[in-house]
């Protein structure tokens, strides 16, 4: 369980780190939660590291009124912490919580997750449900790239060459709107068997105008499932959540692991699904009331 | 005895140096030694074509490759059969490395040695191994029906068939007024130690000697394995166990191809050489323990009393068989509990699978056993509608029937007689402490809450402390301090200050005066190891017999001095003292400077012992005849036959009907070690074994596919609970002190995790009402479980549907 041999690079500006990816094999480090584990069992083994923690300006939180951009560097025991980001969008607090335990959120980062595109990730899915973004800088200088362009498959993306995920961005949450966010694990910390993150959105009269889920460690790559047909219109007191639930269970597409069956995270999806929904309802009505 | 610390909750002294990084383990020592890493296989079962290891030599940093054509002597011959037995028609077992065919994934195939891990890891990726695959084999039911053999010449995949019985057994249950029948399995689990195994080799040229440290269970017969492997003579091999960060059993097993192969290397290349074991290698090259599979049939009267008892058990020994049968006999004779059995027969057939070699692990076999009565009496509650906690108080052994003789022999040899116990005061402490009474009311409570509540328990009785022998060491100083050694090795159970306990207790000293040494060769050469809750009655016997060994010889030392009889005298404090005479006392210390005549006085306590400072009589030599210089003494205690311990411990679960996960919301233990050395040490001990026992119940198996690949071998996916997947464990205490030996104690290291499986598969089939016959259980599979409209339903959730009360 040692890494094969590589070469480490701590370049200490964008440009470098790009230029030093440019090399055959290079692979960015930031907090190295998932790669190191990947390194030591040499199921991968790049030719070059380039720990961007030396990078400037990366490191940042910043809120607007559109939402919240989340610099390469911030880990996410500081995302987890930051109230300014809670109040705009809670689902980052909420879906943070859930991320393994402190010594990994402490060194893991939210982007590098969302970089390592795994389907077993939090940070994945709520950039899915929130409609977010990433910033990519290449060569040729940054673009913006949408979560549905950017998650291909299981552990990859469509970044191609020498490139570094700058940020990402979750927009606001909007208003007459509440979240939740759950997960039944095996045990306290480890990948959820299945989670569930939801947006409830209310129109003016307090009735369910959208309802909205993603899912995590279901399907390869994370989706946004709209449930708004199962509830449309109910007032938000007397919507059947367990129709939206049991709506939910029909458009998933879990897989069999080691650790639970599709039939059992079907079964989950439903029981999460009916259970966060209700919980972001009351919310999205407080809110609602609030605003 | 006089400074009391026996059965004190004296905190333990070596955590303040092992929890502050102070530990000295196996890999703190020799930061620049030679690493060596493995080539292990990656087939379950295949024949080795080739081995190429060209590409591997162009590694920088390569120092030394070995194949099996590299073994000579000994070491190309098998690994030993460590316990033989007669019933273990067909033992096998590896070879350091392997000679031409594998038979798990992980056996060692390559020895790479370099100038580092990173490095001898490269040069093992380079190397290039030929294979042809074989059938593999996976699963006690795989290796019953025998499509394919683990072993070519063993093809029906059976190393043994154990078997006892106490009378007729087909009579008793044909003349039994019931009978029931069912088959169940138990799955893998695995020790999981924090530190894995590891080995570090120096050896001495000029000197012709080898010193080794191991993190083992039992440093004095790997000494003795690597003389015999190595040729070399017993007194050119020192053997030490240094801080061992847990083992669990695991390290019991020896020696481990790394153990040899290690110092073969440290002497082929006169250099320090060390290998550190990592998680993976452990999951794959170490051992695992507790598959059965188990068909049971009881005869039992009206009332629930046990007529006869005939179990036959498929046990999955893995690829090899170094251990012998110990866990499938241990199975079989502590199924019996703490139960009158009046007709009993045990076959235990133990195959051969291609996975990782079975031994004994935490309850070696007693888990398995546990949960095979203990859902014996569940079962017979169901069938005749009575409590569960009934049925079990009228199967047991009365107090008055001590010693108790069940007409079994034990993994030593010897017969299962229990020394004493007291199993009604334990099942009336357990429903008391479990508030067994009000389960009705809490399954409705918490039926109020949507969540199904379901309470079972479990008892066991222990055979702990076998033989054959340990020994035990005491010094007294100059100096005052008490030098303690015993033999077998230490893995954090705290032996250090519970040895410390008894000799200051038995020889009178502040305990701050006393260090205690286990498991190095150097100090003290006999010793059999560290396994079966044996150290406490085993070193701890033996330590408080030379510690009142040197307490004789200080009196009579002292009584010369002070001109009084041996037996008016007293130790306390470090002082020998006249009784009821204050004033007219010596140090202890003096008494031990007294004890060695010198010439030379090197120190000025030293001046007290020369040949002109004292007055002596010119008649008698300075070291009376059978006499010895220097104030220590040296005993064994070698016990007739092992002591039982016995417990009751039990479950309570709250299931969520909607995710079917599983939360053990409460947990009750009674637990009976006999006389307590210390008792939040034992504590701790049950802490840490109901953590496994949690574990092997509800999270931990060995995910092996059926090619024989374990799809689990990480901490990320094989489940070992967290602190927050324990339940918060009420204790209670009994005492029955055993007549056996000195000190009247009885082993408690694996009682924690004896019935945890049995209670709280009790507890989940409470709350469900459907029958588990399957564990561990994990939500995915309890889910399964319950849709499943074949799976029985139990008399009990059929009647309390009939009463409208949730099931």
């Amino acid at each position: 369980m040692k890494p094969a041999p590589f070469r480490y690079a701590d370049p200490g500006s964008l440009d470098e780190a790009l230029e030093v990816l440019a090399e055959e094999g290079a692979k960015v480090l930031a907090g190295g939660q998932s790669l190191l584990p990947l390194l030591s069992m040499r199921l991968a083994a790049p030719a070059t590291l380039v720990d961007i923690n030396r990078v400037p300006g990366l490191d940042s939180i910043e809120v607007t009124g559109d939402g919240v951009t989340v610099g390469a560097l911030v880990r996410h025991n500081s995302l987890l912490h930051d109230d300014a980001a809670a109040r705009s969008q809670p689902l980052l607090t909420r879906a943070t919580a859930n991320v393994a335990h402190p010594a990994v959120r402490n060194r893991g980062t939210t982007v590098g997750s969302i970089a390592h595109a795994d389907p077993s990730g939090e940070m994945t899915a709520v950039l899915a449900l929130t409609d977010g973004s990433v910033t990519v800088a290449g060569a040729a200088g940054s673009e913006v790239v949408g979560w549905r362009d950017l998650f291909v498959g299981p552990l990859e993306t469509s970044i191609a060459g020498p490139a570094v995920v700058t940020s990402a961005f979750f927009p606001a949450l909007p208003p007459r709107s509440g979240t939740a966010f759950q997960e039944v694990a095996r045990r306290k910390g480890d990948y959820a068997v299945c989670g569930a993150g939801v947006v409830v959105t209310l129109d003016a009269g307090r009735r369910v105008a959208s309802v909205r889920a993603s899912y995590v460690s279901v399907g390869l790559t994370p989706e946004v499932h709209d449930l708004t047909e199962a509830v449309a219109g109910s007032p938000v007191e007397k919507a059947d959540w367990a129709a939206a639930g049991a709506l939910a269970r029909t458009l998933v597409d879990p897989d069999t692991d080691i650790h639970a069956s599709a039939h059992y995270r079907r079964l989950l999806v439903g029981v999460l699904t009916e259970r966060t929904l209700a919980e972001a309802a009351a919310e999205a009505a407080a809110r609602a009331t609030r605003e | 005895m006089t400074t009391k610390l026996f059965g004190e909750p004296v905190r333990r002294r070596e955590d303040q140096r092992l929890i502050t990084g102070k530990g000295r383990y196996l890999d703190d020592i020799g930061p620049n030694a030679l690493a060596a890493a493995f080539v292990r296989s990656p087939h379950a079962h295949a024949r080795i074509v080739d081995i190429d290891v060209d590409a591997a030599l162009e590694v920088e940093g390569l120092v030394a490759i070995y194949t099996y054509e590299d073994l000579t002597g000994p070491m190309a011959e098998p690994l030993p059969v460590l316990i033989p037995h007669p019933q273990m028609h067909a033992p096998r077992t590896g070879f350091p490395l392997a000679n031409g065919e594998v038979n798990h994934v992980g056996e060692p195939i390559v020895m790479v040695v370099a100038t580092d891990r990173y490095v001898a890891e490269d040069a093992c990726d380079r190397i290039l191994v030929t294979y042809e695959e074989l059938p593999v084999v996976v699963g006690v039911d795989v290796a019953r029906a025998a499509t394919a053999a683990v072993h070519e010449e063993i093809p029906d995949n059976v190393a043994a068939r154990h078997h006892q019985e106490t009378g007729d057994v087909e009579p008793a249950l044909a003349a039994s007024p019931r009978t029931l029948s069912f088959t169940q399995y138990i799955e893998r689990s695995a020790c999981m130690p924090m530190e894995g195994k590891g080995v570090h080799a120096r050896w001495d040229s000029d000197d012709r000697s080898l010193r080794v440290y191991t993190s083992t269970q039992a440093s004095t017969s790997v000494r003795a394995a690597i003389a015999a492997k190595l040729d070399l003579s017993l007194d050119k091999v020192e053997v030490i166990a240094p801080d061992v960060g847990g083992g669990f059993g695991v390290k019991i097993v020896h020696p481990w191809p790394e153990e040899l192969l290690v110092p073969m290397a440290a002497i082929a290349l006169g250099q320090e050489v060390k290998w550190a074991e990592d998680r993976r290698e452990h999951f794959i090259g170490s051992a695992h323990e507790r598959q059965q599979r188990q068909e049971i049939t009881v005869g039992y009267d009206d009332d629930g009393r046990i007529t006869a008892l005939d179990v036959h058990i498929w046990h999955d020994n893995g690829a090899y068989t170094p251990y012998g049968i110990i866990v499938p006999i241990v199975t079989a004779t502590q199924l019996v509990g703490p139960y009158v059995i009046p007709v009993y027969r045990v076959v235990v057939e133990s195959v051969f699978t291609n996975t990782v070699i079975v031994t004994p692990y935490r309850g070696a076999g007693r888990p398995q056993g546990c949960y095979a009565m203990e859902r014996t009496m569940d079962r017979i509650a169901d069938d005749l509608g009575l409590d569960r906690a009934l049925v079990r108080e009228r199967n047991l052994i009365q107090t008055d029937q001590f010693p108790y003789d069940h007409h079994l022999t034990f993994q030593d040899g010897r017969p299962v007689i229990y020394d004493s116990g007291d199993y009604p005061g334990l099942l009336d402490k357990l429903r008391t402490l479990v508030g067994w009474s009000e389960a009705d009311r809490l399954r409705a409570e918490a039926a109020t809450r949507g969540k199904l509540l379901g309470v079972g328990m479990a008892m066991y009785v222990e055979g702990t402390g076998p033989g054959p022998y340990e020994g035990g060491h005491v010094q007294v100083l100059g100096s005052g301090k008490v030098l303690v050694s015993t033999g077998l090795t230490s893995q954090g159970q705290g032996h250090e200050t519970a040895f410390a306990q008894i000799v200051a207790s038995e020889l009178g000293v502040p305990i701050e005066d006393v260090e205690v040494t286990t498991g190095d060769t150097r100090r003290f050469g006999y010793a059999v190891g560290t396994f079966a809750s044996r150290a406490a009655v085993m070193s701890g016997n033996a330590i408080a017999l030379a510690a009142r060994g040197v307490r004789e010889k200080a009196l009579r030392i002292a009584a010369d001095v002070l001109e009084a009889a041996p037996e008016d005298l007293e130790i306390d404090e470090g002082l020998v003292q006249v009784k009821g005479v204050p004033g007219t006392s010596i140090p202890l210390r003096t008494v031990a400077v007294l004890s060695n005549p010198l010439r030379y006085a090197f120190d000025e306590a030293a001046k007290q012992a020369t040949q002109f400072a004292r007055a002596g009589s010119d008649d008698k030599p300075p070291v009376a005849e059978g006499d010895a210089p220097g104030l220590e003494h040296r005993d064994y205690y070698s016990p007739i036959r092992s002591t039982f311990a016995s417990g009751a411990h039990a479950a309570i679960v709250e299931i969520d009907p909607a995710t079917w996960e599983i939360d053990v919301v409460k947990y009750a233990v009674v637990h009976d070690c006999g006389n307590v050395v210390n008792p939040m040490i034992v504590e701790g001990q049950v802490h840490g074994g109901v953590a496994q026992g949690v574990g092997g119940a509800l999270y931990e198996r060995m995910a092996y596919d059926a090619d024989g690949q374990l799809q689990n071998a990480s901490f990320m996916d094989f489940l070992m609970p967290y602190a927050s997947e324990v339940p918060d464990i009420d204790i209670d205490h009994q005492q029955t002190p055993s007549p056996l030996n000195p000190l009247g104690i009885k082993g408690a290291g694996e009682a924690g995790v004896i019935p945890g499986t049995a209670a709280i598969a009790s507890a989940i089939e409470d709350a469900v009402g459907r029958r588990i016959t399957s564990m561990p259980i994990s939500p995915t599979e309890l889910y399964d479980l319950v849709r499943n409209p074949t799976a029985e339903r139990t008399a009990a959730a059929e009647r309390r549907s009939e009463n409208g009360v949730l099931a």
